[in-house]
């Protein structure tokens, strides 16, 4: 493998034991905040001590989940250098507020939730507890509206003089700020780790049930467990929905491998399992219309029009019109003569739109891996509809106070945690494979935006992460399951 | 606002929080007192639950000020940390295992015991500020690459920026001026660890153990400190002119102290706040050397990295070609996201408020053996 595969490989395992951290804490700070939150309102103590022993978990988990983070963060730059060159002044402002108003709220609030019991008051202690959760959450908006320029740039132009892309008014911010991508992936992001923490919560206390113990702060945990993850998995399908909207507005071949897709047209059908369709299902998915038009990987190789009756240019024609552009960025640079370098600098933004295609070698190389992204999605989908069942039929026996003796529900609950983690990864899988070779949409593929590395440095820096991590999970995972054994300071009753 | 200033005030900013960072590094200086053997284990978990309850500020700042880096002078930070690539890796593989030492030390079940972990905190204790200070010594000695912004069109070498060794950066560490500003914030971490110790936890026989501590490190830090300042000042540095051309000026940095006289006194004032931090900490009965030192740590760094980036200085040197050397004016972001990160950054005061409140609130009681004890979730 060369620099490039690896550089992608190290960043991929990075961010996936990323994503196995922070949903956790987006989802259980959620569901402690609630807890004491009843505890500051009924003044009961049992709400404390459950809110604790959540905590106590949420703990073990956010120390790896920021060793991770600093990681990811800072590969932009080590891996990614020409890609952090030509994003840095778009990704400046958003990166400032989110260290700015979110690192330092997470920071701060978060040694007030887990030391300051007895040294603040209840109110300032649960301000503190929900300023954690949102201090994530407004981490989480910011670094996706960084991705979601990536999978769509808006509000940006190429500036020749400089190499980059760049911002020039508050309403280019505003358009990169409020990018429909960002915006949808946020709430789908963010939810879904709503979901992983409700999860986590019902599968852990079900266990309890299962062995018989703390089954009072169980129960309460499982009710207020199973709200949080059904709220979630509403806000994850309604943001799913959005998602498929953007990717067929602005990443079609991303759906159309998806879906597997070869060739499009209206009325297209889709594809539960190879062999099993619904007609006109796709249609209606990607662009709410059963006679919309989607075009499938060949149609987007070779050219097609689009729903608004614009020609889209087949990959081929984009690659010479990306050259046109790179051979124009090339002159500009070089030539000291006025008109020439006016000339080039008018080529270039004729067709900068499609700069990042002259970097191709052939059509066929803006295919993304079509099984890894057609499987992830039907795996991310049909566990998320799995998922959403098992916090239904639990919340609502929980609430009904029927959940006494079903063994095997407890099973299902505890067998479901491993699950919403392998939903949480194929999510990514298909919004990170899907969008390759681009590391920003048409502008930048992954073959020009890494750093001057030999191969063997980046495998080096990739088996030793490895390495590093896999120590760090699974010494959290028998640390955490040596806290649940021990289970809450609540009576056992 | 012009974008001169803009420039310079996001120059400002870094300074600001490389300060701040510096000062913060009293966590990892106080992790390196793990390894004194006159300390019991109890006086041990002590000075961790104090460091324990700082430890996420220090790691917020250090990401804040890559962050920050990233957004003002992207290409600072695509030619250094994709440059110097072995230099940064090992800064945050000892910042990563800092981050789970804590929570994972004392749990039965971590595999390794809490031995090793005790380490790992020496270790980041060592090796960040080591590694950070000779990274930040480059910024005078300078480093081994180019930067070509049209190689982007070339398809066989398209990188922008690319280092001139297969070291990576690890060069920095047999560069001698660089290392002793390395060893130089070593020492002086371990003093501000000391102090803070001093200031947060109550226990007379600690107090004593870092009073001591305090005297030893201070020989050597003045030492490397001085050492590294009288050769910068003796060096020539790389001044940048008004048309950006880069060139080699003799004793360029003792000029830019003696033209900017306000920096001089910000970097003399600094360094009397840190011996009177010293002073108190070591050499008298006050616990309240931690604070003139930390202010004293914050202006010294800032006029360090004033010295480094103003007045017509070329930041980041290129050693290899003088014109690929970085600047303020050539490597920062647009006019348009400095001047939105301008009144972004307006609200900084207010985080340090409540940041200050939070702390004061959280340092009411003191680090004690019942403090530990009532504590649900201790290190």
């Amino acid at each position: 493998m060369d620099v490039i595969a690896w550089s992608r490989l190290q960043f991929a395992m990075t961010a996936a034991y990323h994503w196995l951290f922070v949903p956790f804490t987006l989802g259980v700070a959620m569901v402690m905040a609630v807890m004491e939150t009843l505890y500051v309102v009924r003044k009961d103590e049992f709400w404390k001590k459950t809110a604790q022993f959540w905590m106590k978990l949420f703990a073990i988990n956010f120390a790896v989940g920021i060793a991770t983070g600093i990681i990811l963060e800072f590969e932009f730059g080590t891996n990614w250098s020409n890609y952090s060159w030509f994003v840095g002044d778009l990704f400046g402002a958003p990166l400032a507020i989110e260290g700015i108003l979110a690192f330092f709220m997470e920071a701060t609030f978060f040694a007030v939730m887990f030391f300051g019991w007895d040294k603040v008051g209840k109110r300032f202690h649960l301000v503190s507890t929900w300023l954690t959760g949102i201090g994530a959450t407004i981490s989480a908006y910011w670094i996706l509206v960084a991705n979601g320029w990536m999978q769509n740039p808006v509000g940006t132009t190429f500036n020749p003089d400089t190499v980059r892309s760049e911002m020039a008014s508050a309403a280019a911010f505003w358009e990169v700020i409020s990018n429909p991508v960002a915006v949808s992936k946020f709430f789908h992001s963010v939810t879904s780790g709503w979901v992983t923490g409700g999860v986590f919560v019902v599968g852990i206390s079900c266990w309890y049930l299962l062995k018989k113990r703390q089954r009072k702060f169980a129960k309460a945990s499982i009710l207020v467990g199973s709200i949080v993850g059904i709220v979630g998995s509403f806000a994850v399908m309604l943001s799913g929905d959005s998602s498929g909207i953007h990717a067929a507005e602005f990443q079609p071949m991303k759906l159309a491998a998806a879906e597997g897709l070869e060739n499009g047209g209206r009325r297209a059908a889709f594809t539960i399992v190879p062999g099993i369709q619904i007609p006109g299902m796709l249609s209606i998915l990607a662009t709410h219309d059963i006679n919309g038009y989607v075009p499938g990987i060949n149609d987007i190789l070779n050219g097609y029009t689009d729903n608004e009756g614009n020609v889209i240019p087949s990959v081929a024609e984009k690659m010479a019109m990306g050259r046109e552009a790179l051979a124009a960025l090339s002159l500009y640079r070089t030539t000291d003569d006025p008109s020439e370098k006016a000339e080039a600098r008018h080529a270039l933004e004729k067709n900068v739109q499609y700069m990042g295609y002259g970097h191709l070698e052939k059509p066929e190389d803006v295919i993304p891996p079509v099984g890894v992204v057609f499987w992830a999605f039907r795996l991310m989908v049909g566990l998320g509809m799995l998922l959403l069942l098992e916090l239904l039929v639990i919340g609502f026996l929980a609430w009904k106070d029927k959940l006494d003796g079903k063994k095997w529900l407890f099973i299902a609950a505890i067998l479901c945690i491993p699950l919403v983690y392998l939903c949480g990864q194929a999510g990514w899988v298909v919004a990170e494979v899907g969008r390759q070779p681009w590391t920003i949409q048409g502008l930048l593929p992954v073959n020009v935006a890494i750093s001057s590395l030999s191969a063997g440095a980046v495998k080096t820096t990739f088996f030793l992460f490895l390495a590093i991590f896999s120590l760090f999970l699974i010494i959290e995972l028998r640390i955490m399951i040596g806290a649940i054994r021990k289970g809450p300071e609540t009576p056992n009753e | 606002m012009s974008y001169t200033f803009l420039q310079n005030y996001w120059w400002f900013l870094i300074s600001l929080l490389g300060g701040l960072l510096v000062f913060l590094m009293f966590v990892q200086g106080a992790n390196l007192h793990l390894g004194n053997r006159s300390l019991s284990d109890l006086q041990k978990r002590m000075i961790l639950n104090s460091t324990g309850r700082k430890w996420e500020l220090t790691f917020t700042t250090l990401v804040t000020f890559g962050g920050a880096f990233f957004a003002s002078f992207p290409l600072f930070y695509s030619t250094s940390f994709g440059g110097a690539y072995w230099v940064w890796v090992l800064i945050l593989i000892t910042f990563v295992f800092q981050a789970v030492s804590y929570e994972f030390q004392n749990k039965k079940e971590n595999l390794i015991g809490s031995q090793p972990f005790r380490v790992f905190l020496m270790i980041n204790g060592i090796l960040a500020p080591l590694l950070i200070g000779t990274a930040v010594g480059t910024f005078f000695t300078g480093s081994d690459f180019t930067v070509n912004k049209a190689a982007i069109t070339d398809p066989a070498a398209p990188v922008i920026s690319t280092w001139g060794n297969g070291w990576h950066g690890l060069e920095a560490l047999v560069n001698y001026h660089a290392l002793l500003l390395g060893c130089s914030l070593m020492f002086l971490t371990a003093v501000l660890g000391a102090l803070y110790v001093l200031n947060n936890v109550e226990d007379e026989a600690i107090h004593a153990q870092m009073r001591r501590s305090i005297k030893i490190c201070l020989r050597p830090f003045l030492v490397f400190f001085l050492g590294w300042i009288l050769l910068l000042l003796v060096r020539q540095g790389y001044a940048v002119d008004e048309a950006g051309v880069v060139s080699l000026e003799k004793f360029k940095y003792l000029h830019n102290l003696l033209q900017m006289p306000a920096v001089l006194g910000m970097f003399l004032l600094g360094v009397m706040f840190v011996l009177l931090g010293i002073w108190k900490g070591g050499f008298t009965k006050s616990r309240s050397g931690i604070w003139p030192a930390g202010i004293g740590t914050v202006l010294v760094v800032m006029a360090v990295f004033f010295l480094a980036g103003y007045n017509g200085t070329a930041y980041y040197p290129s050693c290899t070609d003088l014109q690929s050397s970085l600047t303020i004016r050539n490597s920062s972001s647009s006019p348009f996201t400095l001047q939105v990160m301008f009144w972004v950054s307006l609200l900084i005061p207010f985080v340090l408020a409540y940041i200050i409140y939070a702390w004061r609130q959280m340092d009411k009681k003191k680090i004690s053996p019942d403090e530990i004890s009532d504590t649900p979730h201790k290190y």
